[in-house]
């Protein structure tokens, strides 16, 4: 997945995270992760921000997401909502079965 | 004895904490929204949000219902896409005006499970009346598919269709709720009682929960977990009626042994339908028992 542009999901309300993702030249997910639970949990938010884009694909962008102690259902959640928007694409992809 | 669906507790699609917490508050069922209560530039958030919760989250035994966009939105298929796939007990249709909503609602979740190898017809359906044509197809709306749990009224659209609004005591929606619990009940299924706005106003709540109760719907929807409590006590039968009914299923089990098939008690006479109102009222009391226990 390509991105095309700057996504953003997600609020500042208790228990969500924004994410932002935008287009970057070279090969490469850079991300800045702010968490309110950092020390316990900031690892393991970086690893499914990482691993959601893994699975689409993405390979270069900037990440930046400020986690307001997000479960990870929710982390997925707005990972796959910014960047679906900054690759401007809707062509979603649901249990392994492409939606047409 | 199907399911209790006392109380349905309405969360929006597209707020994580809400989405987090709503098994704690003790409803029979949670509808997660992603209609009314999201906005149009944040469908796509909230359709990811619904599906991962339902994929990833534990609920428990709760039902989880999904109230998806409708058809001619533009948006119903989409979600469908997303939902059906993430197997929610029951997909919600909203603005229902005839029986070919249903149908063409039906066609698109057949599709999506076969594509999805998901056993077709395991996703249940209901469908939220919310018109005065709506309501004058309640009878064909509630035949309509086999996938149907049950009919529900959704009043905010329905008084605007009718060009009144909402009242403390409901003169508005007498006609709406007998023609959908009638409806439904011909047709075998549940009758699911609309929202009730004023959350403060706790006294009007169980005046309108009593009476939709004594109406013969099966329960509510709620918007508020505060409402969830005295809605169940309202469905919960009260210890004078259970007695009754235990004293009722004793009577005509002697008569029976008697080989006598007509039974009294304390001088009235017991016939069947005495006897199946009696049953029901014990079935709902052991399952609202069932679910108390699994909750603590």
């Amino acid at each position: 997945m390509e991105i095309k542009k700057t996504g953003v999901a997600g609020t500042m309300e208790s228990s969500d995270i924004i994410v932002r993702i935008e287009p970057k030249e070279t090969e490469g997910v850079e991300l800045k992760l702010e968490s309110a639970v950092m020390q316990q949990f900031g690892r393991q938010i970086e690893k499914v921000i990482r691993e959601t884009l893994g699975e689409l694909g993405v390979t270069r962008a900037y990440v930046d997401a400020v986690d307001k102690g997000a479960l990870d259902c929710t982390v997925a959640a707005r990972t796959l909502a910014a960047a679906y928007r900054a690759a401007e694409s809707t062509d979603y992809v649901w249990n392994g079965g492409r939606v047409k | 004895m199907s399911r209790l669906r006392r109380s349905m507790l309405f969360v929006p699609g597209n707020n994580p904490g809400m989405i987090r917490d709503a098994h704690i508050y003790g409803s029979d069922s949670i509808m997660f929204d992603l209609e009314d209560s999201v906005a149009i530039t944040e469908k796509d958030a909230a359709r990811f949000l619904v599906y991962k919760a339902l994929t990833q989250l534990r609920y428990g035994s709760k039902e989880l219902v999904v109230r998806i966009n409708d058809l001619s939105s533009g948006l119903g298929v989409a979600d469908l896409e997303a939902i059906v796939r993430a197997r929610p007990d029951v997909i919600r249709l909203p603005k229902t005006d005839s029986a070919k909503d249903v149908i063409e609602c039906e066609r698109e979740i057949e599709r999506i499970e076969r594509e999805a190898g998901i056993p077709v017809g395991s996703t249940g359906m209901m469908a939220a009346i919310e018109s005065a044509n709506g309501v004058l197809n309640a009878k064909e709306i509630a035949f309509s598919s086999k996938r149907l749990i049950g009919i529900a009224l959704g009043a905010e659209d329905y008084v605007t269709d009718l060009k009144t609004t909402r009242s403390p005591e409901g003169i508005e929606l007498m006609f709406a709720r007998g023609m959908i619990v009638n409806a439904a009940k011909a047709a075998g299924i549940m009758a699911l009682d609309t929202v009730y706005s004023d959350v403060n106003n706790e006294e009007g709540f169980i005046a309108e929960a009593t009476m939709i109760r004594k109406m013969g719907f099966d329960g509510k929807s709620v918007i508020n977990p505060r409402q969830i409590a005295p809605l169940h006590a309202v469905f919960t039968p009260s210890e004078k009626d259970l007695m009754k009914a235990h004293a009722i299923m004793e009577a005509i089990a002697e008569a029976n042994a008697r080989g006598s098939g007509v039974a009294s008690l304390k001088g009235k006479m017991i016939d069947k339908p005495v006897v199946a109102r009696a049953q029901y009222l014990l079935e709902m009391a052991e399952r609202a028992k069932t679910i108390t226990v699994e909750e603590v």
